[in-house]
C-alpha cells in the first residue's frame, strides 16, 4: 500500500488521485477481509527480524482504520473535484501524501516509524490547511503548525526516553519488555510514555490541549476539514493501541498507567466540545466542536479499559467520524446559499430583536429548488442524527452500546456495582448528545426555515454524492449492526490480549514465505 | 562531559520554550529551532554518551560493548531532517502571514495598546 502511494505521489492529475483512492479502498477492503479471520499479517521492511528491523503490522484495528480512512478519502477526493481542487496548487499530491501518512501511521509497528509517518501526514496537513489561502487560513494555520511542531518535539522526547529505558522501539518488543523493567527505571519509562501521550493527546484534541482545533477546522476548506476528521482519530488510535499494548493487564506494576487521565480527560473533552457546539454560531465551528465530542468520548472509553466498552467505542468512532466528515462537506453546500455576513446579520437581529426583512431578492439559479433544498435537508438531518446519536442511525446504536457496556456491572466490576466512571460517562454522553442536538436543530432551523427569498445553492451531483455515500455507510452500519459489533468485539478482545500481537510480530516468518502484496 | 551536555540541553530547551511563548513570529520560529536542537541532543544523550567510541564496526568485529549505540544517531538524523523540513515550511507560512496581515504578531493583528 505504501509503495502504491509512493509511486503515485507525483501524480497531480485529479483522475489519478481518485483512481488511487479507489484502489486504496479496494486494498483496504481486501486487507480487512484478511484480518477478519483473526490472523495478523506482518510485513518486514528490509526483511530484518522484528526487534531490529521496521515492521508493518496489520491486525483488525489497523484494517478497520485503514478502511475508514480510505472511504473518507474517496468521498473527499470526489467532492473536491467539483471545485475545491482548483483553489490552490498541488491539492492532489498533498492529498496523497496525507493518505500515505495516515495509512502508514495505522500500519506501523514501530514507534520511530510512527513519528516519521506522523510528520508526513502533518506536513501534508499543513499544506492542505492552507489550501485556498486567505488570511483566516494563514492565521489558523500558523497556530496549528506551531502547536504541532511543539507536539512533535514532545513526541521525540517521549520516544527517546522510552528508548533509553528499554533499548527498543518496536511496539511488540516494548510490550514484551515492559513487565520486566527494573523498579528504578519504571518512573523514567512512565515519564516517557506520559510525554509521548501528551503529543498524541494534542493530536486527538483532548481538552486542555484542544484550543487550536475548532478554529483550524473551521478555517480549512471543506474537503480538507472533512479528511481532517480522521486526523484526531490517529491520535486516538495510537493511544488505544499503546495503552492496551504497553500498559494492559499484563504490564506488571505499570498496568493501567494513565488510564484515569484518559478517562477524565476524555470526559472533560466531551463536555468542552458539547458546550462549544452550543456556543458556536458558525456551522463549520460546530463541526469542529463535534470532532472534540467524538474524540473525547472515545478517549474516555479507552480509559475505562474494558473489552465491551472498547468495542462499543470503536463502533462509535467509525460512525461519528463518518457523520462528522459528511457534515463538513455538507456545511459548504449549505453555506454556499447564504450571503456573506448572513450569520452576523442573524446575530445582530437576535440581539436587537429587530424583525427587519433584509431580503435581497436574488433570482434563483436554474436548479430544481425543492429537490436541492430537500436533499440538503435530508442530508443535514442524517448528519445531525448520526452526530447527536439519535435513532434510527448508527450514532444511536454506538452510544447505546457504549452505555450498555459501561453500565453493565458484570463487565465493569465484580461486586455488581456500577463504578462512578460509568455514571459519569452516562451523564456526559447524554448531555453531549443533547447539546449537539440543540445546536444542530438551531442551525438547521436557521438554514432551512429561513425566509423563502434566500438563494438556493447550486449543488452538483458530484458534490452531493459523497455526502450521501457517507450517510449510506452510516445507515448500512445500522442495518448490519450485528456483524459489525461482532467484528468490533473480536477487535477489542484481541486488543486486550496483546500477547498474540507480540508473538506474531516477533516470530514473523522471513519474507518469501509470506504474501506481501498490497503494502 | 555529561554535566556540560545536560546544562546545554537544559539551556537550549528553556530558551526555546521562552521564545515560543513570545508573541512575535520570528521569536517563535527561533524558539522552535532551539527546542529542536535541545531535543536532538537529548536523543543522542539517551543513547548513553561515550567519547571516542566508534559507531560502526570498522574492520573486525570486536567487543560490542566498546561501540556506541548506532540507533540513536540514526534517529537523530531522521529527526533533524524532519524538523528542519517542517520548520522551513513554517517559515513559509510565517512569511505568508506577515505579508497578508502586515504584522508579525502571532495572532495576525496587533494587540490593543
Amino acid at each position: 500500500m505504501l509503495l502504491l502511494n509512493g509511486e503515485r505521489h507525483r501524480a497531480i492529475v485529479a483522475g489519478l488521485n481518485v483512481t488511487g483512492t479507489v484502489a486504496l479502498v479496494c486494498i483496504a477492503v481486501i486487507l480487512l477481509g484478511m484480518s477478519g479471520a483473526g490472523t495478523r499479517e506482518v510485513y518486514r521492511l528490509g526483511n530484518w527480524p522484528a526487534p531490529f528491523g521496521i515492521v508493518l503490522v496489520l491486525d483488525r484495528l489497523s484494517a478497520l482504520m485503514l478502511l475508514l480512512t480510505n472511504v473518507l478519502a474517496l468521498a473527499t477526493a470526489v467532492f473536491s473535484l467539483a471545485r475545491w481542487h482548483r483553489a490552490g496548487a498541488h491539492f492532489h499530491s498533498l492529498f496523497q501524501f496525507l493518505l500515505m501518512g495516515l495509512n502508514g501511521a495505522f500500519l506501523t509497528g514501530d514507534l520511530f516509524n510512527l513519528f516519521v509517518f506522523f510528520e508526513l501526514l502533518l506536513a501534508a496537513s499543513y499544506g492542505l490547511l492552507l489550501h485556498g489561502s486567505g488570511i483566516a487560513r494563514v492565521k489558523a494555520g500558523l497556530h496549528y503548525i506551531v502547536v504541532n511542531l511543539a507536539a512533535s518535539l514532545l513526541f521525540l522526547i517521549g520516544v527517546s526516553l522510552i528508548y533509553g529505558v528499554t533499548g527498543t522501539l518496536n511496539m511488540a518488543d516494548l510490550a514484551a519488555r515492559v513487565p520486566a523493567i527494573a523498579a528504578e527505571s519504571r518512573g523514567l519509562l512512565e515519564a516517557g510514555a506520559g510525554v509521548l501521550a501528551v503529543a498524541f493527546l494534542l493530536k486527538a484534541g483532548m481538552w486542555p490541549l484542544s484550543f487550536w482545533l475548532p478554529t483550524a477546522y473551521a478555517a480549512a476548506s471543506p474537503p480538507v476539514a472533512s479528511i481532517f476528521a480522521i486526523m484526531t482519530k490517529v491520535g486516538v488510535y495510537v493511544l488505544l493501541r499503546l495503552s492496551l499494548l504497553l500498559f494492559g493487564e499484563g504490564a506488571g506494576a505499570s498496568a493501567g498507567f494513565g488510564s484515569d487521565w484518559l478517562l477524565w480527560g476524555g470526559l472533560a473533552t466531551t463536555l468542552f466540545g458539547a458546550i462549544g457546539t452550543l456556543a458556536s454560531q458558525d456551522t463549520a465551528r460546530l463541526g469542529g466542536f463535534s470532532v472534540l465530542v467524538s474524540s473525547g468520548t472515545v478517549l474516555a472509553a479507552t480509559g475505562m479499559g474494558q473489552v465491551g466498552i472498547t468495542s462499543a467505542a470503536l463502533f462509535y468512532l467509525v460512525s461519528s467520524t463518518l457523520g462528522i466528515s459528511a457534515f463538513f462537506l455538507l456545511v459548504e453546500l449549505i453555506e454556499r446559499g447564504r450571503e456573506p455576513g448572513a450569520d452576523m446579520i442573524a446575530v445582530t437581529r437576535e440581539a436587537y430583536g429587530e424583525e427587519d426583512e433584509t431580503g435581497e431578492a436574488e433570482e434563483d439559479v436554474g436548479t430544481a429548488i425543492v429537490a436541492t433544498m430537500g436533499l440538503l435537508g435530508v442530508a443535514f438531518i442524517g448528519c445531525a442524527l448520526v452526530i447527536a446519536g439519535l435513532p434510527p442511525l448508527s450514532g444511536f446504536i454506538a452510544k447505546f452500546a457504549l452505555l450498555a457496556a459501561a453500565l453493565n456491572p458484570t463487565e465493569t466490576h465484580q461486586n455488581g456495582a456500577v463504578p462512578g466512571s460509568g455514571w459519569a460517562l452516562l451523564v456526559v454522553l447524554i448531555f453531549s448528545g443533547f447539546a449537539t442536538l440543540v445546536a444542530m436543530a438551531r442551525a438547521g432551523i436557521r438554514i432551512f426555515w429561513a425566509s423563502p427569498d434566500r438563494t438556493v445553492p447550486r449543488v452538483r451531483v458530484i458534490e452531493m454524492a459523497p455526502i450521501m455515500f457517507l450517510l449510506i455507510i452510516c445507515a448500512a452500519q445500522t442495518v448490519l449492526a450485528g456483524p459489525v459489533i461482532r467484528f468490533m468485539q473480536a477487535t477489542a478482545q484481541s486488543l486486550h490480549a496483546p500477547a498474540g500481537y507480540v508473538s506474531d510480530v516477533l516470530e514473523a516468518a522471513p519474507e518469501g514465505s509470506r504474501k506481501a502484496e498490497g503494502k | 562531559m555529561e554535566l556540560v551536555l545536560a546544562i546545554g540541553i537544559g539551556t537550549l530547551a528553556a530558551s526555546g520554550v521562552w521564545l515560543i511563548l513570545r508573541p512575535r513570529t520570528f521569536q517563535v520560529i527561533i524558539g522552535l529551532s532551539l527546542l529542536s536542537y535541545a531535543v536532538n541532543l537529548f536523543i543522542v544523550a539517551v543513547g548513553r554518551v561515550r567519547s571516542g567510541a566508534p559507531v560502526l564496526i570498522a574492520k573486525e568485529i570486536g567487543d560490542v560493548a566498546k561501540h556506541a549505540d548506532p540507533l540513536p544517531q540514526a534517529l537523530v538524523l531522521t529527526a533533524i531532517v524532519i524538523s528542519f523540513a517542517t520548520t522551513a515550511l513554517f517559515l513559509v507560512v510565517l512569511l505568508a502571514s506577515r505579508g497578508l496581515a502586515r504584522t508579525d504578531h502571532v495572532d495576525g493583528q496587533e494587540p490593543e495598546a
